[in-house]
């Protein structure tokens, strides 16, 4: 008996101390001071989907020869932004620069605490008139704090089936189709128009106009006090009963964005229009496939003017032992010329207001959209985007997990007020 | 040293253990060879339980007493709190209902037909091991790629399965928006998956049955049906319930297949009004997508307590059954 009880302590304290070592403990102090030029750093970079950096890197390198930069790339911008909050509230395993998209940016910021205040510790050179006014002022928390350096930018046009448009007796020339797209009014009324010739839909998804309307309103779901106003705020409101009128006049293919039944859609003509940031383009492309090239055509307006939908900004978490470094990075490439590079590497769109007057960039085309000068185009409508609105803590959750979901669920049958409720009622279970 | 010094304290150790007056280092440690060995010898299990198992279960009871958002440097403690509001929680509910509701449109079918699969294939059939592999193909192929063909064949304007209603002059399903017709569709997918596996467990339990009792039967002039029904069956009851508990925990962890039948890719929401998403599926969305820890863990623990009850339904249900049988 007594060995028995001995052996058992044994174990249990074996066990013990297998379970201490495994807890771990991690704290923050003040931005260590920046190393020496002559001495070695390891910095890592951290990335998900295309940026365009696979030459940028080998360049920064040859630049600085006491630099060895690791990049980590991952394939989905989703798992990467959970992996990304975890790890922040870990306190460990970030990358020195770590890459954030605008849609997980209200997540991020609400933990700026755990992030680099750019303008302490980037380079001197770097001001804000290097970037576009909103998409700078974007990677600001409320106190301020500067954390992100903006990549590339989602400027929003309308792309739209030239063809169909013709077939329903709508304009289709570029140039005479903007004013069916000056207002959201004027687009969902050309869309009754179209849906009752045809009897087919005219955009995708109720969500993705809803969330472009809501992304265009001076407050969105969460005020500056981080106190949500969906009840409350008519803007919102409103924009929710456009899009389910449109819904329910069968303006709306009910096609759920990037699923497999919206990419068929694509080869089945399902839908007319099109909310198109400058990145939608390659993925029209892909999904539309050869069959449909010269059918889809994109103008340079877009309903209640311009709008932002997606792009990144480059972080520094305190967690990084190089952070000057590591921002001395952040800022070389977010620099107009890399941001060139970047554009032609991936097609991604640069947020710099030189990289915007770039020749490179104005003269770029797009056979598949006819010859479109979409270089051009894109620039002007990322002029037109006004000032970022507020995102507070959850808002990617509420539109994502809330609004998008009630969308669909009229899209499904339930009522418009049903879904509203369901708004409402889902971003207060959020924001508790 | 030498060979005498070697070999003394070796014989004292072993045929007079007890009248040495001074045991000698290496008689010291043979006996706590003896002692502490076996200890050691299993110890690999539990400490690696103890890290993966065990320590994380009792952390997530005490995470689930606070209000914890991933991030937060001190989290507030509220006690019982998340478990009381998760009990007035309709979402809860109603996410355990889909998990049931699921569970049981999976379970009960893929066992009856994995029952008559086994029945077949004890039949003498030509080429019986490749029939017997061949049910097992289904559980071999990944999770994540069937999840993925399931969810383009039950699309709702242009999957498969709504084309050929069409063709057959039946008006299409949405698979995705009908709270049962979305159950449905991913139990198909589980069954698919499963019957296969559980057809292979009860095979080998009915062949370990005596040939003596069926011949006995034979002889009483009992025909196929009535040999399987009151010979089969009963001697099957031990397996069938092995069968439909592992089933069970598997049916209440459902995650993957409705993740995956989401038409918003890479979703938690399990449908536009969480008409088919699961407690596992919830349990996710609220510690990874939300980020409420503390919510989740009590959701976790919860899940975990229902998966026990179940698993004591099963030990008495057992128990039952075997004492009945002497």
């Amino acid at each position: 008996m007594t060995t028995f009880r001995k052996g058992l302590v044994l174990a249990l304290g074996i066990t013990m101390t297998a379970v201490s070592a495994a807890a771990c403990g991690g704290g923050d102090g003040d931005v260590p001071a920046a190393a020496g030029p002559n001495e070695h750093v390891e910095l890592t970079l951290a990335t998900f989907t295309e940026f365009g950096y696979e030459a940028l890197i080998p360049e920064y390198e040859r630049l600085h020869p006491n630099i060895k930069i690791t990049h980590r790339k991952t394939g989905q911008g989703g798992p990467y932004a959970q992996d990304m909050m975890t790890k922040l509230a870990a306190g460990s395993g970030l990358a020195d620069v770590q890459a954030v998209e605008e849609g997980h940016l209200s997540d991020i910021l609400s933990k700026s605490s755990k992030l680099n205040d750019l303008s302490q510790i980037g380079p001197s050179g770097v001001s804000p008139d290097r970037w576009l006014s909103w998409k700078y002022e974007a990677g600001k928390d409320k106190n301020g704090k500067l954390i992100g350096y903006g990549t590339d930018i989602g400027p929003l046009a309308m792309c739209y089936r030239k063809d169909l448009l013709a077939a329903a007796g709508l304009p289709s020339d570029p140039e005479a189709v903007k004013p069916l797209f000056a207002t959201w009014d004027s687009y969902f009324a050309a869309g009754a128009q179209y849906t009752a010739k045809t009897g087919k839909a005219w955009f995708d998804s109720a969500a993705q106009n809803f969330n472009s309307m809501v992304n265009q309103l001076p407050v969105g779901y969460l005020d500056t006090s981080d106190k949500l106003t969906v009840e409350n705020n008519q803007g919102i409101k409103d924009a929710w009963t456009k899009v389910t009128d449109a819904v329910a006049k069968g303006e709306s293919a009910k096609l759920t964005a990037f699923s497999n039944e919206w990419n068929s859609g694509f080869k089945q003509s399902a839908f007319a229009t099109k909310a198109c940031p400058a990145w939608m383009l390659g993925v029209i492309k892909e999904q539309a496939g050869p069959d449909n090239a010269g059918k889809w055509a994109v103008t340079a307006a877009f309903p209640g003017g311009g709008g932002n939908w997606g792009g990144s900004y480059l972080t520094v978490p305190k967690q990084s032992k190089h952070p000057r470094e590591a921002a001395e990075l952040a800022a070389w490439l977010t620099a107009p010329e890399q941001q060139i590079k970047a554009f032609e590497a991936k097609g991604n769109f640069p947020s710099q207001t030189k990289a915007l007057e770039s020749p490179q960039l104005l003269n770029a085309t797009d056979a598949y959209f006819g010859g479109a000068k979409i270089g051009e185009l894109f620039a002007e409508q990322a002029k037109k985007v006004a000032k970022p609105q507020y995102k507070g803590p959850n808002d990617g959750q509420i539109q994502e997990n809330v609004a998008s979901p009630a969308l669909q669920s009229v899209e499904q049958g339930a009522s418009a007020a049903d879904g509203w409720q369901r708004l409402v009622d889902g971003a207060k279970k959020l924001a508790r | 040293m030498t060979v005498t010094n070697k070999t003394a304290p070796e014989s004292r150790a072993t045929t007079r253990p007890q009248t040495a007056p001074r045991p000698g280092l290496r008689d010291r440690l043979a006996r706590w060879d003896v002692k502490i060995s076996p200890y050691l010898y299993v110890a690999p299990f539990f400490i690696v339980f103890a890290i993966v198992g065990m320590f994380p279960l009792l952390y997530t009871a005490y995470v689930s007493l606070f209000s914890w958002k991933a991030g937060d440097d001190d989290p507030d403690f509220i006690g019982l709190d998340n478990f009381k509001e998760l009990f007035a929680d309709t979402q809860f509910w109603h996410a355990l209902e889909n998990t049931v509701s699921i569970f049981l449109l999976s379970s009960v079918p893929q066992l009856i037909i994995a029952l008559l699969l086994a029945a077949v294939l004890t039949l003498r059939l030509r080429g019986a091991t490749g029939w017997r592999v061949g049910i097992l193909l289904p559980y071999a192929a990944s999770l994540v790629a069937l999840g993925i063909i399931f969810a383009n064949l039950f699309g709702p304007r242009y999957g498969l399965v709504n084309g050929v209603l069409q063709t057959l002059g039946l008006s299409p399903v949405d698979w995705q928006a009908n709270r049962f017709a979305s159950h449905v569709a991913i139990a198909i997918m589980v069954n698919w998956r499963w019957t296969g596996y559980n057809a292979l467990i009860v095979l080998a339990a009915m062949q370990a049955i005596p040939k003596e009792l069926h011949e006995a039967a034979l002889i009483d002039g009992a025909g196929t049906v009535r040999r399987f029904t009151h010979v089969t069956l009963p001697l099957l009851k031990p397996t069938l319930i092995f069968v439909t508990i592992t089933s069970t925990i598997g049916g209440l962890q459902i995650f993957t297949e409705p993740k995956l039948f989401d038409a918003m890719p890479g979703s938690n929401n399990g449908g536009s009004t969480h008409q088919f998403q699961t407690v596992t599926l919830y349990l996710y969305q609220t510690a990874f997508e939300n980020f409420d820890l503390g919510y989740a863990s009590a959701i976790a623990w919860v899940l975990f307590l229902i998966i026990v009850v179940i698993a004591l339904i099963n030990y008495f249900l057992t128990g039952r059954l075997a004492g009945r049988r002497k």
